[in-house]
């Protein structure tokens, strides 16, 4: 399992301790749950995915683990520089309580709405009146996961078939050797052409190396996409609770009235049934009356408080969406840049090699 | 002209090299065999005899030799206008044959003809009958697989093109070949074909060829030289072979790559269009990566069309000059024979009878076309190669200069 230790640049009880991969994970699972409105950054990916051929799928591999390092390293430096995740008290103690972390966070009972909010998350239910720059948001989260991963799969396959390219130069290198050992004149033009054509075929793997820190910027977004369709959805469930509730006062109140005036105007089981076998006794009516104003007063009390908590979320969620936004076009922008600055150095190494290659031809 | 009476190459002990430059000879009309050394300038650079229809760079750094070279160079053929002909009987290609000449042998001081395939090939198996102990250059392949291969579609008929252009010119420069009555005939008769049927006829003539024994005689030493030679080219076509396949195999793994590179660039363009602020660098990258796609495909194309076709050609003369050693092999088994035959009757002869004689001599001159036209093959082929490959490495920075600028 990686391991990961952290120093802290304040004066904190520990400098530095190790934690587990799935000490991470609970961290954030924590987070998500404490802090729905915010979009928590992910964590490295648990498996190696998009992988072209020459990396291997290993979780051991040094590469791997070197890679999945970097990726906790990045996660933390994300939360910490979070205004406000920052300041979350378990996020401290992860970076300077060496025992009874785990215990401490499973105090906070963070678990029962961690359950509650998995079901809800992959639960299927209509909202009436959703907020439409969620809406759309998560239909950019979709869209954004789906062209990602596409992007990353074709750029495993683009890396996979330019090592081969790369790789068969080699084989110049040895024939050439060869060759050069009949020649006279020929020869030594011949030998260290083919030296060049051996450092070619060997400059592959820094190169894609390189390539494949591009790669994991890439799939930070991939699952920041993920994080922002879990905020989306947070707000539908919210507004869905928001919907049922009222929906619920609405027929409570009906009920009330109908009770009231005695009027039938909605069908009921009960209504059909009470017709069927007799009505209630006034006193029986009173009764009913009695609880449903009571109810009825505690739904309008909840109303209120959930209508307040869905405005604060959106709000509190709204902003730390424009946040995250600007952080992505920042990053994916200096991410892109870094790749075209890979391209190039790529090609002015082939230029170097294939120039001193011709050098070497002219002197044959 | 019989091999006995012909200028023999080496008779003149040329040890100084021409210089073209600096004193163009007088009588240019000397059969170039005598000044055999290869023409190069008094710094030593030796002379780029490629076809100068050749769009490389390259041949435009040494055209300044070329043009020093134009004072003594007294033949120039050119292979061009491939035009495609429909008859009832069958479809073939013709090619325009170019001459342009100052020397005797030649009525006109320019030619200009219509070619077709079959007869570059009936004037190779003519050299090869009239001039068995000189190098033929090869011709492209004959046989194209029907269904694989388009026979008329423009690359293909372009590549061919290049390939006879390229024959014509190197025995153009040979001093003996270039002299040769087939090859005058073939650059100059409106009607090749009732020359051809005059010719079948005379097969006969005596003087016209020599005759040679297939089979029957082995050699008793064959001289260390040519052994070496028969060696090096078994090793030489061995590794021609080997960088053909590894061309090939780089070539396909380029369009592989390709075929994903085609596939990743929209990806991007996709993304953009779901972003704001990113929709612009994003639709950047998609645009470059096109480019490279084009620049690749053109790096392919140029190995394909210029690269491999000068491997299989020397492939095909490595074969063919394989044969013209067998061939003095057993012209000089047939002189060990005789003489043996002449030692074993024991007489007291002051004088080795005529007839042996003559095989010695045969076997002498064989050896001696043999070496001096090995000594060109070399230098020649050295260069051929020097260009060649100097022009796979030009492609492919000019590949990656394309790339970086996008």
């Amino acid at each position: 399992r990686a391991v990961e230790s952290q120093s802290e640049g304040q004066c904190a009880p520990v400098d530095s301790l190790w934690r587990r991969y799935s000490e991470f994970e609970l961290l954030r699972n924590y987070l998500s749950v404490t802090y729905p409105h915010i979009v928590v950054p992910p964590l490295p990916e648990k498996r190696a995915d998009f992988v072209w051929h020459k990396l291997s799928a290993d979780n051991m591999d040094p590469d791997f683990v070197e890679r999945r390092r970097i990726g906790l390293e990045n996660f933390l430096l994300r939360v910490a520089s979070h205004p406000v995740l920052c300041q979350d008290k378990i996020f401290y103690s992860f970076l300077t309580q060496e025992g009874g972390w785990k215990e401490m966070v499973n105090e906070t009972g963070f678990q029962l709405k961690a359950d509650s909010r998995l079901k809800a998350l992959n639960a299927t239910f209509r909202v009436k009146n959703p907020d439409k720059r969620f809406t759309e948001l998560k239909h950019y989260s979709d869209e954004l996961q789906s062209v990602i991963s596409h992007l990353l799969r074709v750029r495993a396959r683009v890396a996979d078939r330019l090592y081969g390219v790369y790789k068969v130069h080699g084989n110049y290198g040895r024939v050439f050797s060869e060759w050069s050992a009949i020649e006279k004149e020929m020869g030594d033009g011949l030998q260290s052409a083919g030296h060049h054509m051996d450092v070619y075929a060997a400059s592959i793997d820094d190169i894609l190396e390189e390539e494949e820190h591009y790669a994991d910027q890439l799939k930070e977004y991939l699952f920041y996409a993920e994080a922002l369709r879990a905020v989306c959805r947070k707000h539908e469930l919210m507004q869905y609770d928001l919907e049922m509730a009222a929906q619920d006062l609405t027929s409570k109140k009906q009920q009330c009235e109908e009770l009231a005036t005695g009027t039938v105007r909605t069908f009921s089981l009960k209504g059909m049934t009470s017709k069927l076998f007799g009505q209630e006794t006034p006193e029986q009516r009173e009764a009913k009356i009695k609880v449903l104003e009571e109810q009825i007063q505690e739904g309008e009390e909840q109303l209120k408080s959930k209508n307040l908590e869905g405005r604060d979320f959106v709000k509190s969620a709204w902003a730390d969406i424009e946040r995250f936004k600007e952080q992505k076009n920042h990053d994916l922008k200096e991410a892109l840049i870094s790749y075209a600055v890979m391209q190039i150095s790529m090609c002015k190494k082939g230029i170097q090699v294939w120039t001193n290659a011709k050098e070497c031809f002219s002197k044959m | 002209k019989s091999l006995r009476e012909m200028p023999h190459p080496l008779a003149t002990s040329s040890s100084e090299e021409m210089g073209p430059a600096l004193t163009p000879s007088p009588d240019l009309l000397l059969p170039r065999s005598i000044a055999d050394k290869d023409l190069s300038l008094p710094n030593g650079t030796p002379v780029d005899t490629s076809s100068p229809a050749s769009s490389s760079s390259l041949l435009n750094r040494l055209q300044l030799d070329d043009d020093l070279d134009v004072e003594t160079r007294d033949l120039f053929v050119t292979v061009d206008d491939p035009k495609k002909h429909v008859c009832t009987m069958e479809t073939y290609i013709t090619y325009r044959v170019t001459t342009k000449t100052t020397r005797a042998e030649f009525d006109l001081p320019e030619y200009s003809v219509r070619r077709r395939y079959q007869d570059f090939d009936w004037l190779r198996n003519k050299l090869e009958e009239s001039q068995p102990t000189h190098l033929i250059p090869p011709l492209p392949e004959k046989f194209v697989v029907k269904g694989v291969v388009d026979r008329f579609s423009e690359e293909f008929v372009e590549t061919r093109r290049k390939a006879l252009d390229k024959f014509l010119k190197r025995i153009t420069d040979h001093p003996v070949l270039s002299f040769n009555e087939h090859f005058n005939v073939f650059l100059t008769a409106k009607d090749l074909n009732a020359y051809k049927k005059q010719g079948m006829a005379l097969l006969s003539k005596v003087g016209e060829s020599v005759k040679y024994v297939t089979g029957g005689y082995k050699v008793r030493s064959r001289p260390l030289e040519f052994a070496a030679i028969g060696d090096y080219l078994d090793t030489f076509s061995l590794k021609l072979g080997t960088i053909d396949r590894i061309a090939q195999r780089i070539i396909k793994e380029q369009l592989e790559y390709l075929v994903e590179l085609r596939e990743y660039g929209p990806v991007y363009s996709t993304w953009g269009g779901l972003e704001v602020e990113l929709s612009e660098p994003l639709e950047g990258v998609s645009a470059c990566i096109g480019n490279c796609c084009t620049a690749l495909e053109e790096l392919s194309e140029d190995m394909t069309e210029e690269f491999l076709p000068v491997l299989r050609e020397y492939i095909l003369y490595a074969e063919s000059m394989k044969n013209v050693l067998k061939k003095r092999d057993q012209v000089q088994a047939e002189y060990e024979a005789k003489l043996e035959a002449v030692a074993l009757k024991k007489e007291d002869r002051p004088k080795v009878p005529t007839d042996v004689e003559k095989c010695q001599d045969r076997v002498e001159c064989f050896n001696a076309d043999l070496k001096a036209d090995m000594e060109r093959w070399q230098n020649n082929k050295r260069q051929d190669f020097r260009h060649l490959l100097m022009g796979m490495a030009d492609k492919n920075i000019q590949y990656y200069e394309k790339v970086c600028v996008t």
